[in-house]
């Protein structure tokens, strides 16, 4: 579960975060807080559906079920391995 | 009652005088939109009334008076001033929507500069060539917008300051770096305006077109008259109002109806700076009851989207009055909003190089669902044979949206592109570059753009930029970039590519083009998704045939393909 968790957030840092000084958390709200906007939610979506090898349905992807590393990590459980 | 009243006696006799008059403006006379929005409203008695209700990402909260922002303005004006900015220099604005944004909006008009506000997602190579254009003399901009601001300092003889409004000194400052910090600053009360008259530079705004880099639109102190005036009449704003526009002022929107209208008014403004959620606008909606929004169709498909339920959820009552822009507002948002708060969203519809709106469905008018609305006063909007450029009297025939040339917020010209700016304009008319029709009734419309240009969400989106920038890809031979439908942004960007040899297709590299686009130029020319071919269509002298693409994402009639190469 840990690397999972890692990965995705090591990914959200060197992809969305221009700053070196930001820090974020597994709770940090991504897309709520404007770190990842609704146009490179797409990006990290198809990361996601990539690195895991699943396909997450659009009605699915929502803002809400993105907007923190561990929501991704949950909604990428429920894909995994089906 | 609506401001407005009724469209017949306002279109009777209408002169752009009735703003000079309530502007106290007479022509010739100093002309600055920084002191119409902050010294003027002081004067006015209103030193004390809240400019700005600002909450950040966080919960973080501030308020600003008017008078607050006249010092604010006054204070970053004397410190630009003290590095030797001087009038008609090019100052960006590189900045989230944090309060400097909007107080250094004011204080480089103040001192006569040009404001070129820049959307602070913008990637390395797009905040260059805009830069480059400018021959922008200052950057004003944040820690964590710094680095792509370092990435192109080399490039840019002409930048010589880059001015840092949230400075912590954890990182060492580097060549031309400038901390500044609005919260240490002693107050300035007392301030020097710069004399600006009516056709004074005031905004450098960019913009995107099928072919070339982007170009700056140029706009002078005068539009303000037009501001001020669709403001009142448009947005309905008044007195008590608490006026919420969604628009980042790296765009148009965000500067015409998101500083200049409210603030020349005197009127309470509401500035969120955070991702959109929907339960997060709702409740900002909540809690300041703001009573007029400005939005875009976009935010608004995505609202409902959402769905039904989130919107009960808030108390949305204080809302009085609705409009949006950006691209076409589907009849569907338009009945869902009169379903779920009780009043219908109003089109407007305008763009960059018309600085205020022109055409638009008008409170307290009967409201056509999916219909732009009717010229703003003054305004002689019309439809063009698009072969011989004459107006369209036929109701229902479709031709190219075109105005008179002459009202106050008109752009002045394309920086450096004289050329550029020249074809705007055949037959004595400006050419919007949008197909529509007119009704029996005024109405107009919309149709779809007359060119490649891609509205994704209400942004201009060049397919030749893309394309140029897909080519600096290793893998990528070459491109083609279209409009894809979109559910929410009207339309997305989708690249059709060929790659070098020695590369393979697969979705780990469609992954790492996305993000090459996304950080060199932005997330919203970003293609939302790649094709791999194994050629592009081109005519036989060697042109790629974008309309074929255009015409298969579209489900359309490819249309003539005689000029088609064949193998």
């Amino acid at each position: 579960m840990e690397d999972i968790k890692d990965l995705i957030l090591n990914y959200v840092i060197n992809e969305y975060l221009d700053d070196d000084d930001e820090k974020i958390t597994y709770d940090t709200p991504l897309i709520s807080s404007g770190y990842v906007d609704s146009f490179s939610m797409v990006s990290l979506l198809v990361f996601l559906e990539n690195k895991f090898k699943i396909k997450i349905p659009p009605s699915k992807a929502t803002p809400e079920a993105l907007d923190t590393v561990n929501n991704i990590v949950a909604l990428v459980n429920q894909y995994i391995n089906k | 009652m609506s401001n407005f009243g009724l469209y017949e006696d306002r279109i009777k006799n209408f002169d752009w005088s009735v703003t000079e008059k309530e502007l106290e403006y007479t022509d010739g006379n100093i002309l600055n939109i920084g002191w119409y929005c902050s010294d003027r409203i002081c004067q006015k008695g209103k030193a004390d009334k809240t400019a700005l209700f600002y909450e950040g990402f966080g919960g973080i909260k501030k308020e600003y008076s008017f008078n607050d922002i006249r010092l604010a303005g006054n204070t970053i004006g004397t410190f630009l001033r003290s590095i030797g900015i001087k009038d008609e220099d090019r100052v960006c604005l590189f900045l989230d929507r944090i309060p400097e944004l909007y107080f250094s909006f004011l204080g480089i008009l103040k001192i006569g500069a040009i404001v070129q506000p820049l959307f602070s997602a913008f990637g390395d190579e797009s905040l260059f060539v805009r830069l480059e254009n400018a021959q922008t003399r200052a950057i004003i901009t944040q820690r964590k917008h710094l680095s792509k601001v370092r990435k192109v300092l080399e490039r840019l003889p002409n930048l010589e300051f880059i001015v840092i409004v949230d400075h912590n000194k954890t990182k060492e400052l580097e060549s031309k770096e400038i901390p500044f910090s609005l919260q240490e600053s002693k107050p300035v009360e007392n301030f020097e305006i710069f004399p600006t008259k009516g056709e004074s530079p005031s905004l450098l705004h960019y913009t995107s077109g099928t072919t070339g880099q982007p170009k700056g639109v140029k706009h002078v102190h005068y539009s303000i008259i037009s501001q001020y005036l669709t403001s009142r009449w448009v947005l309905d704003l008044q007195e008590d109002d608490i006026y919420w526009c969604t628009a980042d002022p790296g765009w148009v929107t965000g500067t015409s109806y998101g500083i200049i209208g409210p603030w020349s008014l005197g009127i309470t403004q509401c500035v969120l700076d955070a991702g959109f959620s929907a339960q997060a606008w709702y409740k900002f909606i909540e809690d300041y009851r703001i009573t007029m929004w400005y939005s875009a169709p976009t935010a608004i498909r995505s609202l409902m989207k959402a769905g039904e339920d989130v919107v009960r959820d808030f108390d949305l009552s204080s809302l009085r009055h609705l409009a949006s822009v950006g691209e076409p507002l589907n009849s569907e948002a338009v009945i869902w909003s009169q379903k779920m708060f009780g009043k219908p969203f109003h089109d407007t519809f305008w763009q960059t190089e018309t600085g205020s709106i022109m055409i638009t469905n008008f409170p307290g008018m009967k409201v056509k669902p999916g219909s732009m609305g009717r010229s703003f006063p003054g305004i002689s909007g019309v439809v063009l044979d698009a072969k011989k450029y004459e107006p369209i009297s036929e109701p229902g025939q479709v031709g190219l949206i075109a105005f008179k040339p002459g009202w106050p917020a008109m752009m002045r010209g394309y920086w450096n592109n004289e050329e550029k700016y020249r074809e705007k304009f055949i037959n004595g008319w400006y050419l919007t570059g949008d197909r529509a029709s007119i009704d029996v009734d005024g109405y107009f419309w919309f149709v779809g753009r007359d060119d490649d240009v891609i509205n994704t969400g209400g942004h201009l989106v060049s397919p030749f930029e893309v394309e140029s920038a897909l080519l600096e890809h290793p893998a990528v031979g070459e491109s083609a970039v279209v409009a894809k439908p979109d559910e929410i942004n009207m339309e997305v960007v989708k690249a059709f590519i060929t790659l070098k040899p020695g590369f393979k297709p697969g979705p780990d590299l469609e992954l790492e083009i996305m993000n090459f686009i996304r950080k060199k130029l932005s997330s919203i020319a970003m293609p939302q998704s790649i094709e791999y071919m194994e050629k592009l269509p081109k005519t036989r002298s060697g042109k790629i045939m974008r309309r074929l693409l255009h015409a298969k994402e579209w489900g359309e009639d490819i249309g003539d393909i005689s000029t088609l190469e064949n193998d």
